[in-house]
């Protein structure tokens, strides 16, 4: 009986997680155009339903239905797997993350995640990074110029700031003694880690936007210069999952930004559930991420390296030099 | 290994769950698309040039510079991560041996530098 309770519970927990996941890039275009046109002045979607809010749907079966062409000289096998390479490692990922704590629920108590590693952090970053390889095999494999060039920069991009992101958490770990989200986050019951690592948390921004590919770090698919980067020769589909892959990952380093350096589900002042302060933490950070694409210009692409190589990286350095200090 | 067991099975499961949706959603368009292509469409876009040749052309060695880095700084990243989660334990003496060992490495990331391989004009 028991144990049927236990795996029922995880069924459960499991469609949740996936079916939010897979539903979630739906309202977050809807967000992004609407957040846009009023920075600029501007309704955005108004056709499809209340304010457009029927828009994302409409999009999706536009691109459900849209031919799914393949360039002839592609190579049609690598072709076809970069955009499930791309897709899948961010969706992994999530089965790592906390959303809340113990709920009692029945008289049972229930976790609000579905597994809590001790190495969590480690398999968060590592799965992560295999998205580079989906984003440099579309690039390769659809043989176009524009494609190829997007995907070098996006690879070089990429990898240059998974190291100062890897450093800035650094600091994160040593304050709890340990990988594990969900310490993590208990170990912030009292001030949150923006407090003591505000040089870490800089850095771990800073990387996040260039990570996720957002405005200022937008570089992979510069519209001005590179057609639209390595999804250039992609259509329907296939686009889709690139475009859905980019939204995970936007969500994926706002929720792990309020886990590591704002406290999680704790926020001792304000008397709500902690799933729900977590939400909105979450959804504050994915606004910021939105606002700033329509705030500030693109970096060219040697200041982009260079801020990566030689102010991030340092950066970070000393921060762990500093904290261990702090600690030892 | 029970413990083991309900750690990592979720991540399994997971896995085959998101392949098995991006198959799907993979395959779906081969039976609700239309698919009608002519040598136009399927041709690689250049701004409306035919492409002339091979789009596989050499690139710049400093990509694969950065690459060798990537790989020198994320096995260091290895290093870190266990020492940082054992940090309370191992004291001073664990802190100072990291420190000389990131010392080391800071030396060759400053000739790196010095060298010019983190320039891109």
């Amino acid at each position: 009986m028991e144990t049927l309770f236990a795996i029922s519970v995880m069924v459960i927990k499991m469609a949740v997680v996936i079916g939010v996941l897979l539903a979630l890039p739906l309202p977050l275009t809807w967000m992004e155009r609407k957040i846009a046109a009023h920075i600029q002045q501007r309704l955005g979607p108004m056709r499809v339903g209340w304010h457009g809010l029927l828009q994302p749907l409409a999009d999706a079966l536009k691109l459900m239905v849209k031919e799914d062409h393949i360039p002839e000289k592609a190579d049609r096998l690598l072709f076809t797997m970069a955009p499930i390479i791309a897709l899948v490692p961010p969706f992994v990922v999530f089965v790592a993350i906390p959303f809340g704590d113990t709920v009692t629920i029945f008289g049972t108590p229930v976790t609000l995640y579905l597994t809590d590693m001790n190495v969590a952090l480690l398999f968060i970053l590592g799965v992560a990074g295999i998205e580079v390889v989906g984003l440099i095999l579309a690039g390769w494999a659809s043989n176009s110029k524009y494609a190829l060039l997007g995907s070098l920069r996006t690879c070089a991009q990429l990898i240059s700031y998974e190291i100062p992101m890897g450093f800035a958490v650094i600091g994160v770990i040593m304050l709890a003694g340990s990988m594990s989200l969900v310490d993590i986050v208990n170990a912030q019951s009292g001030w949150w880690n923006i407090v003591y690592q505000p040089v870490g948390f800089f850095v771990f921004f800073v990387a996040a936007l260039a990570e996720a590919q957002r405005i200022p770090f937008d570089l992979p698919e510069a519209e001005g210069d590179l057609g639209a980067g390595f999804h250039t020769e992609y259509s329907g589909m296939r686009f889709a999952f690139f475009m859905i892959s980019e939204y995970i990952i936007m969500v994926l380093m706002s929720v792990l930004m309020v886990i590591l350096f704002f406290g999680g589900w704790h926020a001792s002042l304000i008397p709500l559930p902690g799933s729900l302060i977590f939400l909105l933490k979450v959804c504050f950070l994915i606004w910021v991420f939105m606002w700033f694409r329509f705030t500030f210009p693109r970096y060219r692409y040697d200041q982009l390296m260079s801020i990566g190589w030689k102010v991030l990286l340092p950066l970070s350095l000393a921060n762990i030099l500093i904290s261990g200090m702090f600690f030892a | 290994m029970t413990q083991l067991l309900t750690d990592y099975l979720p991540i399994i499961i997971f896995l085959g769950v998101a392949l098995f949706i991006a198959a799907a959603l993979m395959i779906a368009p081969f039976v609700i698309a239309v698919s009608n292509p002519d040598p136009e469409k399927v041709s690689a876009y250049e701004c409306g040039f035919e492409a002339f040749d091979d789009a596989r052309m050499r690139f710049d060695a400093r990509f694969y510079l950065v690459a060798i880095l990537f790989i020198i700084f994320d096995l260091e990243m290895a290093f870190l991560f266990p020492w940082a989660a054992a940090f309370r334990e191992i004291g001073l003496f664990g802190f100072w041996s990291m420190m000389i060992f990131l010392g080391v490495l800071t030396v060759g990331f400053i000739y790196e530098w010095k060298k010019g391989a983190l320039e891109w004009d």
